[in-house]
């Protein structure tokens, strides 16, 4: 168990590591200046990291499917800018680093007024209510202009002049940073939080809801304050998305934010603590990396995510932790060959969904744009046939060719399962 | 009160339409469990596939073809998709068709464009049928009405009178027990699903140029068909026709009635501005309120009523 404990004390170790020194593998040291971009998109992972995790101390701790998180994250970022507003307009002395908090306690309250609602029921009508909060509260956003500002948003300015660090945060590093320290505090409290009596008593009313209540505990009022949790992390990424895009719109607090949740959660795996971290990763790359070069990516997103919860419901998390038995008998290197064998044929198949995919978009919506469909030097004519008939074909070719070495794969693999299993009664 | 007459039919031909799609949900979800969200994407499907259909052969071809194409499509997705996820639970059912709901919102892009397309009415239907008090109605909304009756009766004859029908019903209440007596249950559900997504995709076709086809239509649409189906109740046709009915002349009249609960007080004496406390809710107008109505339906229902109408067990 100690050597588990300093395990995972060396991974959070090596992260917040990690976090520290990513913005200066993109810094340019003949103008002196870091990468804008690369440090608003790492900014943008965090929040979305901290975003994600709460909104899996819904699903994967309290087994809550909700499709409206988002008004979570976008009541707390509105309440962010509010607040910076009135510190600025009363001119009192108010740390930057810890506005945050501001989100944090609009979640919270928002927590707790929605999750009186909401929590009152559990699983397919949860899902439900949730989705209809989120379309009366969005809808609600676009009408009341007072607080919400209407299609325009609340417009922010971060720099108020009072920081305990003496920072300006005026330069998009330190907001870096200051997402940095939030995230790693909201991070270790949601973790521990999954140490508590409440996070326990939340696996166990998902696990068993009847059982549960034969112990003595009131499920819905557990679903209540883990919402309510839930909703006080939520609002503090919202607070870091105010405070790095000094504006708030009702966008924040859409249905497509709600999903940005739901697929990193899943994508990254909700069954364990870090999988929605990997998800949130990959979705903001995706989201920002592939944004810049093709008009489909929640085309890409959203094939991932079917796929995942076709084959893989454990996410990548899951897949992760599939190999822990392989590895633990020490014939992971077995796996490499096989491995290679279904890249191959998966990489075609991928290629020819791309290519399809895109020269379907340029069709339409890059030809509305007046963009041509470019790799490197090439043009490539998306009416003209071979471009078709190229991709159709790897995308047929690569389907069959994956599903013959699947087989094979998964002989492989069941064989090595069966020997780490048989390893370990042997070692009982 | 011609306001009142032409509301009426408008809210019922809009009302007919729901049930269209939302039958097809309320029997899908009442036997299988699963709240698909890719129902209202088979309803957008059929606008758009009528639409590329009545460019090439005209609308009436569309109106027969384009539904058939939705049904293929539900069936492929019930058979090689949601049995395959049924093994891991109803969560996971409702997550892929969410996936699949927004993959085919983006595929509608892709293909047809960010904006609406210009499917038209048929010019053999586009003149007004009659007046009221010279407002016209359109003989259009009467060939919707026709057709939802039709379809209503349709369903109701084969749910009731035939072979099929009844393992249906047994299905819809005993699911267990049906398969016990040597009814292969599986392939009447991928029947169902098709038929729903099929029923939606009609929907589609006589919806579409009645309001507007464009890549948005699902999202909208989704919604609203869930508070139907819950409004209804699980397992009751019935109660999902009157919801139905219910909520295309609460929608519609909405629009129509242009006043507040400012307006309200103010005939009782009392004063309110946007300026008194919780003025702007208190002064906003009915048709810009009418656009909540059907969310805070959903939210009020599940909290407090959460079997619905006349459904026979809780959502």
């Amino acid at each position: 168990m100690s050597t588990r404990k300093s395990s995972t004390l060396r991974w959070w170790i090596a992260g917040l590591a990690l976090a520290l020194a990513l913005p200066w593998f993109f810094f340019d040291w003949t103008t002196q200046r870091h990468s804008g971009f690369a440090l608003t998109m790492f900014s943008e992972i965090g929040l979305v990291i901290v975003f994600a995790l709460s909104f899996n101390m819904q699903m994967g701790q309290a087994g809550l499917l909700s499709f409206g998180h988002a008004i979570l994250f976008g009541l707390g970022g509105y309440c962010t800018a509010h607040a910076l507003n009135a510190i600025k307009a009363a001119g009192v002395w108010f740390p930057m680093e810890l506005v945050p908090l501001a989100g944090g306690l609009g979640g919270l309250g928002f927590g707790v007024v929605f999750g009186y609602i909401a929590t009152k029921q559990r699983a397919t009508a949860f899902a439900m209510i949730t989705m209809g909060l989120g379309e009366l509260v969005g809808a609600a956003a676009l009408m009341f202009m007072g607080f919400f500002g209407g299609e325009s948003g609340i417009p922010t300015d971060r720099v108020i002049d009072a920081s305990l660090f003496g920072a300006s945060y005026s330069a998009p590093w330190q907001v870096y940073y200051l997402v940095v320290a939030w995230m790693f505090v909201s991070m270790i409290l949601m973790r521990l939080h999954t140490q508590t009596p409440l996070g326990r008593m939340a696996n166990a009313q998902r696990d068993n809801f009847e059982r549960t209540q034969f112990v003595g505990y009131d499920p819905q009022l557990i679903r209540f304050w883990q919402f309510v949790a839930s909703g006080f992390f939520a609002g503090i990424a919202g607070a870091l998305y105010a405070i790095l895009y000094e504006i708030v719109t009702f966008d924040s607090l859409a249905a497509a934010k709600s999903s940005t949740a739901l697929l990193a959660a899943y994508i990254g795996g909700t069954g364990g603590f870090f999988g929605p971290v990997l998800g949130a990763i990959l979705v903001v790359l995706l989201q920002s990396g592939l944004s810049l070069l093709s008009n489909s990516w929640v085309m890409y997103v959203g094939v991932l995510f079917i796929v995942m919860v076709m084959y893989a419901p454990g996410g990548i998390a899951g897949i992760l932790a599939g190999h822990a038995p392989i590895a633990r008998i020490g014939r992971l290197r077995e796996l490499a060959l096989p491995y290679v064998r279904i890249l191959l044929p998966g990489l075609l198949c991928v290629f020819g969904f791309v290519l399809l995919v895109e020269l379907t978009s340029f069709m339409t919506i890059g030809a509305a744009q007046g963009k041509a469909f470019k790799i490197g030097a090439m043009t490539i004519d998306p009416k003209g046939a071979p471009a078709w008939l190229l991709g159709a074909g790897a995308l047929v070719l690569g389907g069959a060719w994956l599903r013959f070495e699947s087989r094979g794969f998964a002989r492989v693999w069941n064989a090595l399962i069966d020997a780490a299993k048989a390893a370990e009664e042997a070692g009982k | 009160m011609e306001v009142f007459l032409v509301t009426l039919l408008n809210g019922l031909v809009y009302g007919m339409l729901l049930f269209m799609l939302a039958s097809g949900l309320t029997l899908i979800f009442s036997m299988m469990g699963v709240l698909n969200f890719a129902h209202a994407s088979a309803f957008m499907l059929g606008a758009y596939f009528a639409y590329t259909i009545s460019l090439v052969a005209g609308f009436w071809v569309g109106l027969l073809v384009a539904p058939i194409l939705c049904g293929l499509i539900g069936a492929g997705i019930e058979k090689f998709g949601l049995r395959r996820v049924h093994r891991n639970g109803h969560v996971a059912e409702l997550l892929f068709t969410f996936g699949l709901a927004l993959v085919i919102e983006k595929a509608v892009q892709m293909t047809w464009g960010l904006l609406a397309v210009p499917y038209r009415i048929p010019a053999e239907l586009d003149f007004p049928l009659f007046s009221i008090y010279g407002t016209h109605f359109h003989a259009y909304r009467a060939f919707m009405l026709l057709v939802s009756a039709a379809m209503f009766g349709t369903i109701w004859l084969a749910l009731t009178r035939t072979r099929v029908g009844l393992v249906i019903q047994a299905s819809l209440t005993h699911p267990e027990m049906a398969r016990a007596l040597g009814h292969d249950v599986p392939r009447v559900f991928t029947l169902v699903f098709a038929s729903g997504m099929a029923l939606a995709g009609l929907a589609g076709v006589i919806g579409g140029n009645y309001q507007t086809t464009s890549p948005s239509m699902a999202v909208t649409m989704g919604p609203i068909v869930f508070v139907v189906v819950v409004f209804g109740g699980l397992g009751s046709l019935t109660g999902c026709f009157i919801a139905s009915l219910l909520m295309g002349l609460i929608q519609t009249f909405a629009v129509v009635l242009d006043y507040s609960v400012a307006d309200l007080l103010g005939k009782l004496g009392l004063e309110i501005t946007k300026a008194s406390p919780f003025g702007e809710l208190l002064t906003m107008p009915l048709p810009r309120i009418g656009a909540l109505l059907p969310y805070a339906l959903l939210v009020m229902i599940l909290w407090l009523r959460p079997r619905g109408l006349m459904g026979t067990r809780d959502t």
